[in-house]
């Protein structure tokens, strides 16, 4: 167990390091920079730019400046925002918890409809049933996010009036931030309407944004199914008089959940990319939008750092699935 | 007793059978080109008796014994006059009440009994689930009652044995949890399909011994598929000769081995010293079984039949009986194992 968390951490220090690298070339490598972009373009005093941009340090050689960054880096320092004068880390972990909270129920919400897709399809293989859900599976798969979220938006706020257009929650309400994600917050402060308008704020996103995952993990359940059925143990199963449900949801979901949990530790890296998309649709004020604001502003340690922090969740993420193997499958467990 | 004219006796309504199978037909594939894999084939097994049956592969031993467990899925199409065990119909029960039945007491071991365990659940989980579906019995005397079967079947230090996964174990061991699922709740039917087939030759032995001293203990009928006719002339006390999806044979047990009927019994007596494993192709017979495409118009041996006559390409003999038993050929081989066209 120690001698793999060993081996997985020499891999993940080089990975580190090469995103630190891209993530300071590709900022650097877009026209303008962030004291530009304050003061705009037209009539800027010289003397006051130049003033501006050494403060910064930004009139250094760029390998200086990403030297002096990996130095604060290794100090954990991931620098202030240029913007807002804010630090880094401060910014991400306030902004956090709203993009958890889009991403974890994006992520519930594809995991059960998936599923649940996947293993209708692999059982009522060949008939109309499959081929709609496969379909369905694969229109929802070549969706553009930008394009569905609008369209979501037309059709369920503004033709039907069911769901907000934008935000977390309405204004009205004002609940303080005790764990950061707003349906526990609301419960929290025991003002039922105060839940109600935050589940309603937070269906769209979540279903724009686990709509990928969605068809994802229906195709991988119903494929991996489909081989588990055929297997001699659900023979045995079916032979020991155990009903069909049984038969099938616990002797042939569990050992096809296997590719299904590799794919979910994919999916979470294209899920984050598609946070920033889904946030700037939906105003949902998260770090992606943050990002795409950063990005704007030529916010060089903002965008750095919060690039840095998503693909550490990702690491993290796809290190916890691996652990999740070893749970699902006892050969690998003993093996370790 | 199934020692005579088993056939006719099974005509005669509701019988003291414990299986009883009466011109069972399976069919897979379907428009113009559906496949018998199992066609017109009777069985009786009386309470407490051995059957073996044999055949080479593909002669539908095993989709026969998956029908009388209803575990033939659609686009598989099971029919038959007559599928009862101890006296109630199988075909028309509703499949609850089947399912109450299948597990407990007729149960199934397979050729491969490694991969015929889940690999996610412990061994001891997946005995426990037999005991909690049909006896309902849970908690510690589930737990007592899985640690005597493993007993039972003589696996060594059960109790460690029971946290134990399927990778875990050898083929043979793999077996013997298989058997001790099978015997959980004192099936009144075993049904061991080529249950040593991919073992090592010394624990075939074991396992063999294993199945027939449960069958003695338990006085459970049980079928016995295998390609070993030495083991068959050993425990059984009738055989079945099936081939491409009918019995061509059924005697009792000395007869059978003494006089066969038929061209194919006696074929398969022929590569008995050979005692190849699998046994894939017959000493005497060229060819192998007709599949799917290459069924013959009339008897379904004469492509291979080293006594062919003219009227068995185009005719499709009946199971006929013989001194004490049935064989369907039209010239059915007499003691000294010519065929009666001389
Ligand atoms: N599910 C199935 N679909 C189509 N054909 C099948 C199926 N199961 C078995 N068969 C065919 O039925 C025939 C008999 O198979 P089987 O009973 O397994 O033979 P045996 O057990 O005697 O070796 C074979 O030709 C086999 O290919
Ligand atoms: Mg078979």
């Amino acid at each position: 167990m120690i001698q793999f968390l060993l081996k997985r951490l020499g891999v993940v220090i080089p990975t580190f390091l090469g995103i630190t690298v891209l993530a300071f070339a590709l900022i650097h490598v877009i026209p303008g920079d962030p004291v530009l972009v304050m003061l705009g373009e037209r009539n800027i005093d010289p003397t006051y730019y130049r003033e501006a941009m050494h403060r910064l340090g930004l009139d250094l050689p760029l390998w200086q400046q990403y030297l002096h960054y990996l130095g604060n880096l290794l100090q954990g320092d991931l620098g202030t925002s240029i913007k807002t004068n804010i630090p880094v880390l401060q910014e991400f972990l306030a902004l956090f918890p709203a993009t958890l909270e889009l991403s974890l129920a994006a992520m519930g919400f594809a995991l059960v409809f998936g599923l649940a897709a996947g293993i209708v399809a692999a059982v009522k293989r060949g008939t109309v049933v499959d081929h709609t859900v496969m379909g369905a599976a694969l229109t929802g798969y070549s969706m553009p996010i930008f394009w569905w979220g609008l369209i979501l938006i037309m059709v369920v706020s503004v033709h039907l009036g069911l769901t907000p257009v934008s935000g977390r929650i309405d204004i009205e309400y004002d609940i303080a931030p005790i764990t950061g994600l707003m349906l526990i917050d609301t419960l929290i402060s025991g003002e039922p309407g105060a839940f109600v308008s935050a589940l309603e704020h937070l269906i769209l996103p979540a279903i724009v944004l686990g709509t990928i995952p969605l068809a994802v993990i229906a195709r991988m359940t119903r494929s991996a199914m489909l081989e588990v059925l055929r297997e001699d143990y659900i023979r045995t199963a079916r032979a020991k008089g155990l009903s069909r449900s049984r038969v099938i949801l616990k002797h042939a979901l569990r050992n096809a959940l296997m590719p299904v949990v590799t794919v979910i530790g994919l999916q979470v890296g294209t899920m984050l990319a598609g946070a920033v998309l889904t946030e700037t649709i939906f105003s949902w004020p998260g770090i992606g939008k943050w990002l795409i604001d950063a990005i704007g502003a030529r916010d060089y340690p903002v965008v750095q750092g919060g690039i840095l922090l998503i693909a550490s969740m990702i690491i993290l993420v796809n290190l916890l699935v691996d652990l999740l193997y070893g749970v699902i499958n006892p050969r690998i467990r003993h093996a370790r | 007793m199934p020692t005579t004219h088993t056939l006719d006796i099974a005509n005669a309504g509701g019988s003291s059978m414990l299986l009883d199978i009466k011109n069972l037909d399976v069919t897979f594939g379907a428009g113009d080109n559906p496949f018998r894999a199992v066609a017109g084939v009777d069985l009786q097994v009386a309470p407490g008796e051995i059957v073996g049956i044999v055949g080479e592969s593909g002669s539908g031993k095993s989709v026969t014994m998956l029908a009388a467990m209803g575990l033939i899925d659609a686009p598989g199409r099971v029919t038959a006059d007559r599928l009862s065990f101890a006296g109630r119909d199988l075909l028309t029960m509703k499949p609850r009440e089947k399912r109450a039945i299948v597990g407990a007491e007729i149960s199934m071991i397979f050729q491969d009994a490694q991969t015929s365990l889940n690999p996610a659940y412990a061994v001891g989980d997946q005995l426990l689930e037999t005991l909690a579906e049909h006896q309902n019995l849970k908690g510690a005397a589930a737990r007592a009652r899985v640690l005597e079967l493993l007993e039972q079947v003589e696996i060594p230090d059960a109790k460690s044995r029971l946290s134990a996964y399927p990778h875990q174990l050898s083929g043979g061991m793999s077996q013997r949890v298989m058997i001790a699922m099978a015997i959980a709740c004192n099936p009144k039917l075993l049904i061991a399909d080529e249950p040593t087939t991919a073992l090592d030759v010394t624990v075939q032995a074991q396992i063999m011994e294993l199945l027939v001293n449960l069958q003695r203990q338990n006085n459970m009928g049980l079928i016995l598929i295998t390609h070993d006719l030495a083991v068959v002339a050993e425990v059984a006390q009738r055989v079945v000769v099936m081939y491409a999806g009918e019995v061509v044979e059924q005697s009792p047990v000395p007869d059978i081995f003494n006089t066969p009927r038929h061209p194919y019994t006696q074929a398969l007596l022929c590569s008995i010293p050979e005692h190849s494993k699998g046994a894939e192709r017959l000493a005497t017979l060229s060819g192998v079984v007709p599949g799917r495409y290459d069924r013959p118009k009339g008897c379904l041996l004469s492509p291979r039949c080293p006594y062919v006559q003219p009227v068995c390409h185009n005719e499709h003999p009946l199971l006929e009986a013989t001194h004490r038993g049935s064989a369907r050929c039209f010239f059915a081989l007499d003691d000294a194992g010519r065929p009666s066209h001389g």
